[in-house]
């Protein structure tokens, strides 16, 4: 056993993390938590990729919908990783293990560079009145809810197989 | 009664294939919480609107225009991968006081918004404590439906 697994074997012993693994209110109740946290992540976030492939135009400008969704986003990401984080210490070697786990770290890696790459190149083609929305912002809006879905069927299939 | 209904549907067939295919349970949760996902955040921009804290450059009415029909777009699908859950594990559900308590607290939301929707778009807009009210309880109540609806995981009756 070496690095990372006595780093994690360090974090799940510590008294926080052994008290959410051996509580039986503790884990469910983060739990809920990430959840909530997360179903706004992935709703709010669904709102403006669809906004961007077209869906909604009567709702007003993208960069409007942007600026008044994303925020909440945020707020609610970081929610969604503290709530996680909580979560993963209370059985770190297992998770790090589980395959499931894996991509859905890999795919939320993913759904950040595909945010980046957006916002780098794409963002500034798009006008205020934005009347057509460039291809390169359609296929990040496209891109982005494919992974999120990849990302919420991945933590639904972490709860099946780290057990 | 409850309990042989239970015991019925778990022994129908299609129940028996769900739960034989077990990749059925965990990829209709994973529709199931994507359609949670439209609603909460849905709700959410909606409710803080009418709390009269987010989103305040646009009118209530509009809000409800453009924000209501992703929640009854939803519900419908949510029902239907709902329902496929229950005849995977019947006692599961409705069996389960997490449960009932989740479809008495959605029957009262669903009241609250339909209320509300159309208050807010008649020639009768209700004032701006009812609206805050209404924001409120509709926050409140979908917030405890998740939560209901997560515990159904933890409060089993074997």
């Amino acid at each position: 056993m070496a690095f990372p697994y006595d780093q994690l074997g360090w974090l799940q012993d510590t008294p926080l993390a052994d008290a959410i693994a051996v509580s039986d209110l503790l884990f469910p109740s983060i739990e809920t938590v990430h959840v909530l946290a997360l179903s706004l992540v992935v709703g709010s976030i669904a709102r403006v990729d669809l906004r961007l492939l077209g869906f909604g135009v009567g709702h007003g400008p993208i960069k409007r919908v942007a600026r008044q969704i994303l925020p909440l986003t945020w707020i609610s990401f970081a929610i969604a990783l503290a709530s996680g984080l909580l979560l993963f210490a209370s059985n770190a070697v297992k998770y790090f293990d589980n395959t499931a786990f894996r991509l859905k770290f890999a795919l939320m890696i993913l759904a950040g560079l595909n945010m980046v790459v957006l916002h780098l190149f794409a963002w500034r083609s798009i006008g205020e009145a934005d009347a057509r929305v460039p291809l390169a912002a359609r296929v990040a809006g496209a891109l982005s809810l494919l992974v999120w879905v990849g990302i919420v069927a991945a933590g639904r299939w972490v709860g099946f197989t780290a057990q | 009664m409850i309990r042989a209904f239970c015991d019925w549907l778990a022994a129908t067939e299609l129940s028996i294939t769900i739960q034989s295919l077990t990749w059925i349970v965990p990829a209709v949760q994973t529709v199931h919480i994507l359609l949670i996902a439209a609603v909460m955040a849905t709700a959410l921009l909606f409710n803080l609107r009418l709390l009269g804290v987010h989103g305040t450059d646009q009118p209530v009415g509009t809000a409800a225009l453009h924000l209501l029909p992703a929640i009854w777009f939803a519900l419908p699908g949510l029902a239907l991968t709902g329902i496929v859950l229950i005849i995977a594990e019947p006692a599961r559900e409705l069996r389960n006081p997490a449960f009932a308590a989740k479809m008495a607290l959605l029957a009262l939301v669903c009241a609250v918004t339909l209320w509300v929707g159309r208050r807010v778009r008649s020639a009768a807009p209700p004032g701006r404590g009812m609206a805050r009210c209404a924001g409120a309880a509709g926050l409140l109540l979908w917030v405890a439906i998740l939560a209901a609806g997560r515990w159904i995981a933890y409060l089993q009756v074997s």
